[in-house]
């Protein structure tokens, strides 16, 4: 089992960076979200892994408990990372309208303002 | 008076006089004289502890685990120094109150001078460096907004820079000096440092320790090579010399040298480094103050000199110069702070400070006269002023120095010094104030108002007792802060007074005196020799350099930061596996502990269809609603794990927001073009692809390696499970951590939730409100559209299911402290049940139903679960403390309430009002005109009338 989980998250990072190295947005977006998933499941298997064994106290016997903090970390990290698409979507979106190029490196021909010097 | 409040009172005082300006300048000086008063008074209460010789203490631990508390301490010499700081900040308030015009904004400088203050006395009476680094810097930083206060003259404004630039690197070395020092001690408390004298400099990284921070007191007192500084300072308003350059700040570094004195003097790097800076400055300040026709620049280089002084006598290490040290910092503070306020009282009643357009003031301005001649006179070193005895000291100790094995060095070079000291305080007499009355002031000088020339009055007055009277006035004090300096040992034999018989020191005075006269005689020869030489230009210097090392930052940062995204991912990556590799090569790995769990057939078949959708992902990501689809078996096999892997929170977390990513990405692929182009060629793809096999073996090897082995270390989880029910009074533990035991966490994270929602309206907003708009409105679809765009059956269905959804997420909601469920799972599902309304009926039907706005939603979800922490106030408990209790109502079960509920709400709103704003935020894009229907459906039950006669009654 912890074998599968492991390659999965070593798929999940190598397709996600891959995806990350390409020159669209999209691509990107993709790349980050299976980084994002690949993450979340190395934090999550950081409490190591058991089966049938939720945190949930069972009040009528002992049973074995999982660890329960990286769920709760993972938890919220699952809902920001969706508010955190959600604005690279938003900033790839309005790049791409404004644009209509979504190519994400600067090329040459773009000015970088030099700031200017207080005298 | 409590130390903290003293080192507080100048802070908060500060905010008084900046709002008191409306009611007028009397109000805001008042004040700021009422502040300092108060803290000086606070100070002075402490007078019959501190001559006891007591250390008085004030304790806070603030983070221990870091060294970082807020201590403070009142010895003889934080006592002196304070003293000086409020004292002499209490006279210059005083006097800038009539030096200021009408034009300048004086509440502003009342402000900033208390700022300074403030941040003085932090730095002399803390008892932790770390601390003492902050008031440090704060320092440099309020003393630039004093420097360039005047912000209309370029000067002032170079000269700001000049300082902070020169002084704020000297003190970035000092913070590095200052890290290692606590390294070698192990505390950063000062009063443990200070007892560690051998250990320190024993230490190999002594004199690391040393350069750095003599880098820090060098630069802030100004002594060779970063003299330069001061003197461009001095465009300055004149209180802000008389106090900043004279008797505080750049003293601060003097103080710093004294304060260390007992662990990092006595060595022979101490002695050469300290000691011959401190003799160049002084001989090289003395120099050039005599050729400057600047009043306040002669005066500043002759601060440089004397800032010098002081430093060489600390340098020298011996207990008795230690102790002229400090009876010269006292007079020195005195003579100069009273010079410097003449200087601005000549140039506020003649117009200008320039020498060569002064003289004969003596009858025109004769309180001035007398005030600036007893000054410059003791400036000089003549008997029977306190700056004659200082004098004495030093030329006593230079005598019994040597330097290299020579014995003349040091007492030559200082008896120059002095000299030139002589020949500089008679040119400030005669230039200005002898010599033929003048018709060419550009004002007509007269004597100024009491309230201007009050201040260095009295300042002249102590110059003349303490000459006369020393052992008696000072002499306790300096007895005391002496005692200090040199660590609680045993004081050397000395004595503060006038007659010393036929000393060497006393011939040395002699001759100083009578070579300064000469000089001055020959002062117009002098010039023109001065003037033939040539000299570096320390300004220029500093541009060059300054401007060299912009360059070069410009350079580094534009070769970075090429604006090649792809790039820095790259670097990103293979920097992060170098460091792993790193860390696995030079590391050792344990053994395994754990025994693999077993794999069964449906986990297998899951691993299947996530690896197989995931390599596809890479082999077809050009398709980019193919890979959308493809994404999405990857969501669905990752909430399945887990399921499978006992976190039912997780799972109902990841499928959910996978349901609503889904929908994002959908609605944002209708603007984007469907397809990837290629673009980068082969080898290209072929290193990307090796970097990211590189990358995946890395994470999964660690992660596997973590899997196999049992914590290294107990985890704090235990004691999550054990105190869940027991004192969070949920049994589900992984809602209870995120609502009680980490809330805090929660709470920030729902905030950043809340904000990249905002992000995303303002960046609609903007798109919206430019050209794009337009775009927007003509754009035709990828795809070609389906007939019926809001079908029947959906609409209907999804109407249906509103109740049942709503209800689900109700249940979800308030299971959750006990069950698997609670705020972030039921926001999600109910911003899905809010969705599939938008889906099915259209934006616009959806939004003109809406009662609230998403922005609220999140305002009160962040606002309650504030709310709820705040509670916890009340009942004196810590933030965010939850409390529960049971109600049992009769027919009912047992029923728990908890303000956990009240937190978890918050934390409702908040992610649904985020998800839905987010969302709502993309479908305006594809608004377009003709969309909108009144009735979504084609057959309406709201309707009682088929269309065609509805439209028939419109047009009759």
């Amino acid at each position: 089992m912890e074998a599968l989980v492991a390659s999965a998250v070593g798929v999940l990072t190598a397709a996600g960076i891959f995806l990350i190295l390409r020159r669209r947005t999209f691509p990107v977006i993709l790349g980050l979200s299976l980084i994002t998933y690949a993450v979340n499941v190395f934090l999550f298997a950081t409490g190591r892994l058991a089966l049938n064994a939720p945190a949930v106290l069972n009040k009528y016997e002992e049973v074995p408990y999982t660890d329960p903090l990286p769920q709760a970390l993972v938890l919220t990290a699952i809902v920001i990372s969706f508010g955190m698409t959600a604005v690279i979507v938003m900033i790839a979106l309005s790049a791409y309208l404004s644009a209509k190029d979504d190519h994400i490196d600067m090329s040459a021909s773009d000015s970088v303002d030099a700031p200017g010097e207080d005298a | 008076m409590s130390l903290f409040l003293i080192a507080a009172l100048p802070f908060l005082g500060a905010v008084f006089p900046a709002l008191l300006i409306r009611a007028g300048r009397n109000a805001a000086a008042s004040a700021a004289g009422l502040t300092t008063f108060l803290a000086l008074m606070g100070l002075l209460i402490h007078i019959p502890s501190v001559m006891r010789g007591d250390v008085v203490t004030a304790r806070f631990d603030w983070i221990p685990g870091l060294g970082l508390n807020a201590n403070f301490m009142l010895d003889g010499l934080g006592f002196l120094f304070a003293l000086l700081i409020l004292a002499i900040g209490l006279l210059i308030i005083l006097y800038a109150r009539f030096y200021l015009s009408r034009e300048d904004p004086m509440g502003q400088f009342y402000t900033y001078l208390l700022l300074f203050q403030g941040a003085m006395v932090g730095i002399v009476l803390s008892d932790n460096i770390l601390l003492l680094l902050i008031f440090w810097e704060l320092t440099s930083l309020s003393s630039f907004l004093l420097i360039g206060y005047w912000k209309h003259l370029p000067e002032g404004r170079q000269g700001a820079r000049m300082a902070l630039a020169v002084t704020g690197s000297g003190g970035l070395a000092m913070i590095a000096g200052m890290l290692i020092l606590g390294n070698i001690v192990g505390s950063y408390d000062l009063s443990v440092i200070l007892r560690n004298k051998d250990l320190i400099q024993a230490s190999p990284y002594y004199l690391p320790a040393l350069i750095l921070i003599l880098l820090g007191c060098f630069t802030k007192s100004a002594q060779f090579p970063f003299h330069f500084w001061l003197p461009h300072a001095m465009a300055a308003p004149t209180p802000v010399s008389a106090y900043l350059h004279s008797a505080t700040m750049v003293k601060a570094g003097l103080f710093l040298m004294a304060r260390m004195w007992p662990v990092l003097a006595g060595t022979d790097a101490w002695f050469y480094i300290v000691a011959t800076t401190g003799l160049v400055t002084m001989l090289i300040g003395a120099v050039i103050a005599l050729f400057k026709d600047d009043l306040k620049a002669l005066l500043a280089f002759s601060t440089v000199s004397h800032l010098g002084l002081v430093t060489m006598l600390l340098g020298f290490g011996t207990k008795f110069a230690a102790v002229a040290a400090i009876f010269h910092i006292i007079n020195h503070a005195t003579f100069k702070a009273a010079l410097f306020m003449t200087a601005g009282i000549v140039d506020h009643e003649t117009g200008t400070r320039d020498i060569k357009r002064l003289g004969g003031l003596r009858h025109l301005m004769p309180v001035t006269f007398t005030i600036g001649t007893i000054a410059a006179l003791s400036m000089a070193g003549l008997p029977p002023l306190n700056g004659f005895l200082s004098k004495e000291m030093m030329l006593e100790e230079t005598v019994h120095t040597t330097w290299l094995q020579s014995h003349y060095l040091v007492p030559g070079l200082a008896l120059l010094a002095a000299l030139f000291s002589a020949a500089y305080s008679f040119r400030f007499i005669s230039h200005v104030f002898l010599g033929p009355q003048r018709d060419d002031y550009p004002h007509t000088p007269h004597d100024p108002p009491v309230g201007l020339w009050l201040a260095p009055a009295f300042l002249v007055v102590l110059v003349v007792l303490i000459g006369l009277y020393s052992a008696a006035i000072v002499g306790p004090l300096v007895a005391v802060v002496s005692s200090a300096v040199i660590g609680g040992e045993k004081l050397p034999y000395y004595s503060l007074k006038l007659w010393h018989g036929f000393t060497p020191a006393l011939y040395m005075s002699v001759v100083a005196t009578l070579g300064g006269l000469f000089l001055l005689s020959l002062h117009k020869h002098g010039e023109k020799l001065w003037n033939a030489l040539p000299r570096p230009e320390a300004k220029t210097i500093f541009e060059a350099i300054i401007h060299a090392l912009t360059q070069l930052s410009r350079w580094i940062t534009d070769e970075l930061h090429n604006g090649v995204i792809s790039r820095y991912a790259i670097i990103l990556v293979a920097f992060t596996v170098g460091l792993g590799y790193y860390a696995y090569a030079s590391g050792s790995i344990g053994v395994v502990t754990r025994v693999p769990l077993p794999a069964q057939i449906i986990p297998i078949i899951g691993w299947i269809c996530l690896v197989g959708a995931t390599v596809a992902i890479m082999w077809f990501h050009r398709n980019r609603l193919l890979s959308l689809v493809l994404i999405g078996v990857v969501g669905l096999i990752v909430s399945m794990a887990f399921n499978y892997l006992s976190a039912p929170d997780l799972a109902l977390t990841q499928i959910s927001v996978e349901v609503v990513t889904m929908i994002l990405l959908l609605l944002s692929l209708n603007f984007l073009p469907t397809e990837t182009p290629w673009d980068s060629t082969a080898p290209r793809r072929w290193r990307d692809a090796a970097i990211s096999v590189v990358a995946g073996i890395g994470a999964g090897g660690l992660i596997y390696a973590l899997m196999m082995r049992d914590f290294a270390f107990p985890t704090i989880s235990d004691f999550h499970l054990a105190n869940s029910y027991k004192g969070g009074g949920g049994t589900n533990v992984v809602n209870v951590i995120l609502v009680d035991f980490r809330g805090f966490d929660t709470f920030g994270e729902i905030i950043v939730l809340g904000i990249a929602a905002l992000i995303i309206f303002a960046l609609t907003e903007a798109v919206l409100s430019s050209n794009v708009r337009g775009y927007l409105l003509n754009r035709k679809p990828h795809w070609p559209q389906s007939g019926d765009s809001h079908p029947l059956m959906m609409v209907v269905a999804t109407r249906v299911m509103m109740p049942i959804a709503l209800m689900v997420g109700a249940y979800i909601f308030f299971r959750g402290h006990n069950q698997p469920g609670g705020g972030f799972i039921a926001g999600l599902i109910v911003a899905i049940a809010f969705l599939m309304q938008y889906m099915a009926s259209g934006y616009t039907w959806a939004i003109e139903r809406q009662r609230f706005y998403y922005h609220g939603t999140i305002g009160w979800g962040v606002l309650i679960a504030a709310a709820t922490g705040l509670g916890a106030w009340f009942n004196e408990r810590p933030f965010l403390t939850s409390d529960f209790g049971y109600i049992h109502w009769p027919p009912l079960e047992e029923f728990e309430w908890a303000t956990a509920l009240l937190f978890d709400t918050g934390v409702f709103l908040a992610v649904l009002g985020a998800v839905m704003l987010a969302l709502d935020s993309l479908s305006r894009f594809a608004w377009q005109p003709g969309m909108a229907q009144e009735f979504p459906m084609d057959i309406n039950p709201l309707r009682d009338t088929p269309p065609e006669e509805e439209q028939e009654k419109e047009q009759a």
